[in-house]
C-alpha cells in the first residue's frame, strides 16, 4: 500500500485531472512536467532579455541607423575601435567613475553612521528612521527638479545656506553651472537621496549581530573601539558590501536625476555614460555605434559585478 | 507619366474638395504662443470643411525627440506636421513627408506667392530645387527686445554716456550690443540688481547653437566654402568665425545673469518678464505675447533685428507644414494645406499672432506698421541663415551643441579648437553619410 504522502507531484496532478489528460501526464517524467511549467518563463526571458542582447551584439558590427531606409553594412570592429579611441567617450567614463566613487563613498560613510546611531535605542527612534528614509521615497525626476531650484544662484536655498556659513556671496557661484562644482552637485543630490537606502541595509546588518557577542567581549574587557572594529564591522560587512553592489549598479546606469539637474552640462562635465549612450542611440540615431557602446558597458558592468560578487561570497564565508 | 500623376492629384484633390467624408485630423507642432493662434484660426477650417481638428503640441525641448521618433517609427499620430526647418532633408529622404509638387500644381498653389527665403528653407529638398515637401507655415528668426523704459530713462542715458562716451540706443552692431549689455550688468535700477542680456545657452536640444550662430553669421561664419561641397575647412573655422565665437563667449561671461548656463526660450522670457535683464534674444514668434505682457510689454518694450557686425544676418527659425506620409487621411490633410495657403487665411494668421510667409501679407504697404516688430521681422527675413538641413541634421546639431557648450560655458579649450573639432565631427558624419 502506498502512502498518499509518497505520491510524486506528477501523480497528484494526474489524479486531479480528467482521465484522458491524466493518462498523458502519467506518461511524463517529473523533469518534463517541470520544463512545461518553466518553459513560458524561459521563453519570456529569451524574448525580452537574451534575444535583444544577441541582436544588440549583432547590430554592434554594423552601420545600422534606425531612422534610415538604407542598406545595412557589416563593418567589423570599426564601431568598437571608434569608441575605444574616442577621447570624449573616455571623458564620460571619467565623469561616471567620479560620480560612482564619491556617491558610494559618502553614502556608505553617512549611511553606516546613521545606521549605527539609529541602532542605539533612544526616544523617537522610529520617527527619525521614517524621516531619514523620506528622500528615497521620492521620484528622481521630482528630486532633480526641486534641487535645480535649491541650487539656483539668486533664489536657491542651498547657496544661501553656504553663504550663511562661509560669508560667500550666494549669487557668486552656481552649483550646476560651474565646471568645478557641477560634478559635486550631482554627488550631493544622489547622496541625499540614497543614503537612507544604505542606512536601512546597514541597520538590518547591525540588528542581526547577537547581543551575546558584545556581552562576551565586555566580559573580556574589550574596549568599545575594539568591539566596533572586531565585531560590528566584520559582521555588518556582507550587508554593507551588498548595499554597495546595489548602489554601484544603480549609479552606473544613472540617467534621470542627472538629466533633470544638469542635462549633462555644463559642457559635458556631468555627461555620464548612460546620458551619452542615449544621445548616440536616440538623438543621433547611430544605432550600430550605440549598440557597440552598450555592449562595452554591459561587459564592463558584468565583469566588475562578477568580481565583486565573488569577493562578497568570500567575505560571507569567513 | 507626368500627366498620369497630375490626373491622380487632381482626382485626389477633387475627392477631398467634395467633402465626401468628415475626418478627425491631427496637427502636430511645438507648444508655444503661435500654436494657440493656429487653434483659433483652424476653427474656420472646421466650419468650412466639416473635418475636426485635433492638436498635439509638444514643448520645445522635447519636440524634436518626440516627433522624430514618431516619424522614424512610421507613426500615424500626426496627419499634418509643422516640423522644424532642419527636418526637411530627413523628412524628404526618409519618406516621412508627402511630396507636394503635383498637389500644388493641381490646386494652383504657387511657391512664388511666398517669401523666397521661407520657400528655400522650409519647403525644398534638395535645397533650392523645385521639390516641395512643405508649405511655408510660420516665418521666424531670432531677434532681440529690450527695456525701452530703461533705454529712455534720462539718468540711465546719462550714466551710459559717461561710462562709454556713446548715446544709449538700439544697438547697431554686435559690439555695441555687448557694450550696452555690459553697462547694464550688475546695475542697480529701481533698487534691484539688473543684468545685461538673456541669451541662449541651452545644452540639451538646440539652444546654444541657435544663439551663438546669431553672432557667428554676422562675423562671417559659413558652413561650407561652396554650397553643397561639404568643404568646411576655412569656412567653419575661419578667423571671422573664431572671432564670432569668442564674442559670444564674452557676451555670456560678462553680461548675463548668474547661473545662466542652460537657458533657452522659456528662461529668456522669464528673465525679461521678471525684470532681470535689459535685453534678450528670442524668436519673433514670441514678440506678440511680449508686447501684450502687462508688466514689461506695451511702452516698456521695443524690438530690434539681430545687429550686424561684418555683415547682416539672423538665425532662421520657423517651419513649414507637411503631410505625413504614414497618415491614412492624406486627402483631408491636403485640404487643410489648400485652405491654409489662401491669402485671406494668411492675413488672419498674421492678425492672430502667427507669422505668415505669404507675399500678400508681407508686401502689404501697411505691414511694417501693423506691429512694433513687423518691420524688424521683414529686415530679419531678408538675411536669414539656417543650420544644416541634411538628413543627419540631429547628429550635426548635437556635435555643435557639445563643442559650443564645452567652449562657451565649460571653458574647454579655445574657440579655434572648438571649431576645428566641430569640423572633425561633421566630417565623420558626412563620411558616414557617404557625402565625403
Amino acid at each position: 500500500m502506498t502512502e498518499p504522502s509518497a505520491e510524486s507531484p506528477a501523480d497528484k496532478l494526474a489524479r486531479a485531472t480528467p482521465p484522458r489528460v491524466a493518462r498523458r501526464i502519467r506518461g511524463l517524467s517529473d523533469r518534463a512536467i517541470a520544463w512545461i511549467f518553466v518553459a513560458p518563463s524561459i521563453f519570456l526571458l529569451l524574448a525580452v532579455n537574451i534575444f535583444p542582447l544577441i541582436w544588440t551584439i549583432n547590430l554592434s558590427f554594423t552601420n545600422f541607423r534606425a531612422n534610415r531606409n538604407r542598406e545595412v553594412e557589416y563593418i567589423g570592429l570599426r564601431n568598437y575601435e571608434r569608441i575605444l579611441t574616442d577621447s570624449d567617450i573616455w571623458l564620460t567614463m571619467q565623469a561616471t567613475a567620479h560620480f560612482l566613487f564619491w556617491t558610494i563613498f559618502f553614502q556608505v560613510l553617512i549611511g553606516f553612521t546613521l545606521a549605527w546611531l539609529i541602532n542605539r535605542k533612544f526616544r523617537g527612534n522610529d520617527l527619525w528612521t521614517t524621516i531619514i528614509v523620506l528622500p528615497m521615497m521620492l521620484s528622481p525626476a521630482v528630486v532633480g527638479n526641486f534641487w535645480t531650484f535649491l541650487y539656483q544662484p539668486q533664489i536657491g536655498l542651498f547657496n544661501y545656506v553656504v553663504s550663511f556659513f562661509t560669508g560667500v556671496d550666494p549669487s557668486s557661484f552656481s552649483m550646476i553651472g560651474q565646471v568645478n562644482l557641477a560634478p559635486w552637485s550631482i554627488v550631493i543630490v544622489d547622496t541625499w537621496m540614497w543614503t537612507p537606502f544604505i542606512m536601512l541595509i546597514c541597520l538590518a546588518g547591525l540588528r542581526s549581530i547577537p547581543d551575546y557577542i558584545y556581552e562576551a567581549a565586555e566580559v573580556d574587557r574589550a574596549s568599545k573601539w575594539r568591539q566596533f572594529w572586531t565585531i560590528t564591522i566584520p559582521m555588518a560587512l556582507p550587508f554593507l558590501m551588498l548595499a554597495v553592489l546595489f548602489r554601484g549598479i544603480e549609479n552606473f546606469k544613472m540617467f534621470d536625476l542627472v538629466v533633470q539637474l544638469t542635462g549633462g552640462g555644463p559642457g559635458s562635465v556631468t555627461e555620464l555614460t548612460s546620458i551619452n549612450l542615449k544621445r548616440e542611440a536616440f538623438e543621433k540615431w547611430r544605432t550600430g555605434y550605440a549598440s557597440a557602446y552598450a555592449v562595452i558597458l554591459f561587459v564592463t558592468v558584468f565583469g566588475l559585478a562578477s568580481i565583486y560578487v565573488k569577493a562578497l561570497n568570500k567575505v560571507k564565508e569567513r | 507619366m507626368r500627366r498620369t500623376t497630375l490626373w491622380a492629384a487632381t482626382a485626389l484633390t477633387a475627392a477631398a474638395a467634395s467633402g465626401a467624408q468628415a475626418e478627425d485630423l491631427t496637427l502636430c507642432w511645438a507648444a508655444w504662443d503661435p500654436a494657440n493662434a493656429l487653434v483659433e484660426l483652424s476653427k474656420e477650417f472646421e466650419a468650412q470643411s466639416g473635418h475636426t481638428m485635433n492638436f498635439e503640441f509638444v514643448p520645445w525641448p522635447n519636440f524634436a525627440d518626440r516627433m522624430l521618433n514618431e516619424l522614424n517609427s512610421g507613426g500615424k499620430l500626426c496627419d499634418l506636421l509643422i516640423g522644424d526647418s532642419q527636418w526637411i532633408g530627413g523628412g524628404a529622404e526618409n519618406g516621412h513627408y508627402v511630396k507636394l509638387n503635383d498637389f500644388f500644381e493641381a490646386e494652383g498653389i504657387s511657391m512664388d506667392d511666398f517669401a523666397p527665403a521661407t520657400v528655400y528653407a522650409y519647403s525644398t529638398w534638395p535645397k533650392g530645387t523645385p521639390n516641395y515637401y512643405a508649405l511655408p507655415a510660420m516665418g521666424d528668426a531670432n531677434g532681440w527686445f529690450y527695456r525701452k523704459d530703461w533705454f529712455t530713462d534720462p539718468e540711465i542715458m546719462a550714466a551710459y554716456k559717461e561710462a562709454t562716451g556713446d548715446d544709449l540706443r538700439e544697438p547697431q552692431t554686435q559690439q555695441e550690443l555687448l557694450q550696452i549689455a555690459q553697462f547694464f550688468q550688475g546695475r542697480e535700477i529701481d533698487g534691484q540688481t539688473r543684468y545685461g542680456a538673456a541669451i541662449f545657452t541651452e545644452r540639451g536640444s538646440e539652444g546654444i547653437t541657435m544663439g551663438a550662430t546669431g553672432a557667428l553669421y554676422t562675423f562671417g561664419f559659413k558652413y561650407e566654402n561652396e554650397p553643397g561641397s561639404y568643404d568646411m575647412e576655412g569656412a567653419v573655422n575661419s578667423p571671422e568665425a573664431v572671432a564670432g565665437l569668442e564674442f559670444y563667449k564674452e557676451l555670456y561671461k560678462t553680461a548675463t545673469p548668474p547661473g545662466y548656463t542652460d537657458s533657452y526660450m522659456e528662461q529668456g522670457l522669464d528673465a525679461f518678464k521678471s525684470g532681470q535683464v535689459a535685453m534678450a534674444m528670442n524668436w519673433f514668434a514670441f514678440f506678440p505675447g511680449l508686447y501684450a505682457d502687462p508688466t514689461t510689454g506695451g511702452d516698456k518694450i521695443d524690438f530690434f533685428v539681430n545687429p550686424p557686425q561684418n555683415q547682416a544676418a539672423s538665425t532662421l527659425g520657423g517651419q513649414g507644414i507637411s503631410v505625413v506620409a504614414y497618415s491614412d487621411k492624406q486627402d483631408a490633410a491636403l485640404e487643410y494645406i489648400k485652405w491654409f495657403a489662401q491669402p485671406d487665411v494668411q492675413a488672419k494668421w498674421w492678425a492672430l499672432g502667427g507669422y505668415s510667409a505669404h507675399n500678400s501679407v508681407l508686401n502689404d504697404p501697411g505691414f511694417p506698421d501693423s506691429a512694433p516688430f513687423a518691420g524688424d521681422f521683414l529686415l530679419a527675413m531678408e538675411n536669414v541663415q539656417d543650420f544644416w538641413q541634411e538628413p543627419a541634421y540631429a547628429e550635426l546639431l548635437l556635435a555643435m551643441q557639445k563643442r559650443l557648450h564645452d567652449y562657451i560655458v565649460a571653458d574647454v579649450g579655445t574657440a579655434q579648437e572648438a571649431l576645428d573639432k566641430l569640423i572633425e565631427d561633421w566630417t565623420e558624419t558626412f563620411e558616414d553619410e557617404g557625402k565625403l
